[in-house]
């Protein structure tokens, strides 16, 4: 079955990672800004992964036929670092015109700091000031289930925001009712530990089904799965669920909402260039 | 938000077994950790842990035939507090709120 990769951190990840992928069929990857395991020290640092994001990773993937797409921003983890987040919120704008890049993410909080909040909200008004989508992380283990409410709040505020575009992401199970609820999209990441496990993701898309749902693997340089789309598939088909329900969890669902952004275009598409479901 | 009145497609004998043997293997590691602890080379009581206590109270919940234990279990490890932090303690999130704010 084709499907979308929505979330996945490739510069982390080796060419057989790209390799594997388009073998159990991604046909697209979208790649956020994320923190690279230590601190960015200066803007330039930014510039470069700025670069590497959107110069040489679509080329990395196209060797294997996979489109690759690319969310900007400073991450959660050095939010905390106003100076700096000025200076990087300044570069950003010019990097918005390239081919492969939809839109501002992934933002968000970390421990739901005050610093984090405040780089938070400065990614929102760029975010809308641009006619961006939006992608948010939600912070990690203890802190999600504060961070995710904190977020939501602080997206009240901006009255610009339409929540169909935008995407709350690593929802669990005691965070997706108040995502789904303020009408924002939402993901599950499916994580070996820290996040949700293959079968729990199904169990959530039983319980609320799939409308505004999709699941991706967040694979970065931790402990993470490259292909745990494929295995989502494989636990889908193990319950006996449709194609057409899995289809549109991990292809449907998430060209929805890229596709908001006009930059974003599957090579299955219609003669619009727009992917048109089936269902 | 309404749920959606979804049920699993499988029935509960397909369900178990699909899932039973995975299921008492995770078991079987919660056990070995519970033992695991009793063996630490200090003998320092677990509980001494703000993560082992709350650890203790999830498994209570796992006892309890009232349903939404997942989501009970999440906000035992949840912090409830409502306020942004003044500062960043550190990246890494811990498991479980720590009420005391102890580093250990």
């Amino acid at each position: 079955m084709q499907y979308i990769e929505p979330h996945a951190h490739m510069v982390s990840r080796t060419t057989d990672d790209y390799r594997q992928l388009a073998l159990t069929g991604c046909i697209a990857i979208s790649e956020p800004a994320f923190w690279a395991g230590w601190d960015r020290l200066t803007q330039d640092g930014f510039e470069g992964y700025f670069r590497q994001l959107t110069e040489f990773e679509p080329k990395r993937a196209a060797q294997y036929g996979i489109q690759h797409y690319t969310w900007l921003c400073l991450n959660p983890k050095e939010g905390e670092n106003r100076g700096l987040a000025r200076e990087v919120l300044q570069c950003i704008p010019k990097y918005l015109e390239r081919p492969n890049v939809i839109g501002i993410g992934e933002i968000g909080l970390n421990r739901v700091t005050q610093n984090e909040l405040a780089t938070f909200a400065d990614h929102v008004a760029l975010a809308l000031e641009y006619k961006q989508l939006i992608l948010i992380h939600t912070p990690h283990l203890e802190d999600k289930y504060k961070g995710t409410k904190v977020t939501v709040e602080t997206l009240a505020k901006f009255p610009g925001i339409e929540p169909g575009r935008v995407m709350l992401d690593h929802a669990e199970e005691h965070t997706i009712e108040m995502i789904l609820d303020n009408g924002f999209r939402t993901g599950l990441t499916l994580y070996p530990e820290t996040k949700v496990s293959i079968p729990r993701a199904v169990d959530i898309v039983e319980k609320y089904g799939p409308e505004r749902i999709y699941v991706n693997s967040a694979c970065d340089w931790g402990h993470s799965t490259p292909l745990a789309i494929p295995q989502f598939i494989m636990e889908m088909r193990r319950r006996g669920h449709p194609e057409s329900l899995i289809r549109r969890i991990v292809l449907d669902n998430p060209a929805e909402f890229l596709q908001q952004s006009p930059k974003f275009r599957l090579a299955i598409d219609d003669t619009q260039g727009r992917y048109v479901p089936n269902r | 938000m309404k749920r959606i009145p979804g049920r699993c497609p499988l029935n509960t004998h397909q369900i178990v077994d699909e899932y039973f043997i995975e299921n008492r293997h995770r078991l079987l590691d919660i056990a070995a950790f519970l033992d695991r602890l009793d063996r630490s080379s200090d003998g320092r009581p677990p509980a001494d842990d703000f993560r082992t206590r709350a650890f203790g109270q999830a498994l209570q919940v796992l006892l309890d035939p009232n349903p939404d234990r997942l989501r009970r279990i999440h906000m035992i490890f949840s912090d409830p507090t409502t306020e942004p932090r003044e500062a960043l303690d550190r990246k890494a999130a811990w498991g479980a709120y720590n009420p005391s704010l102890e580093a250990l």
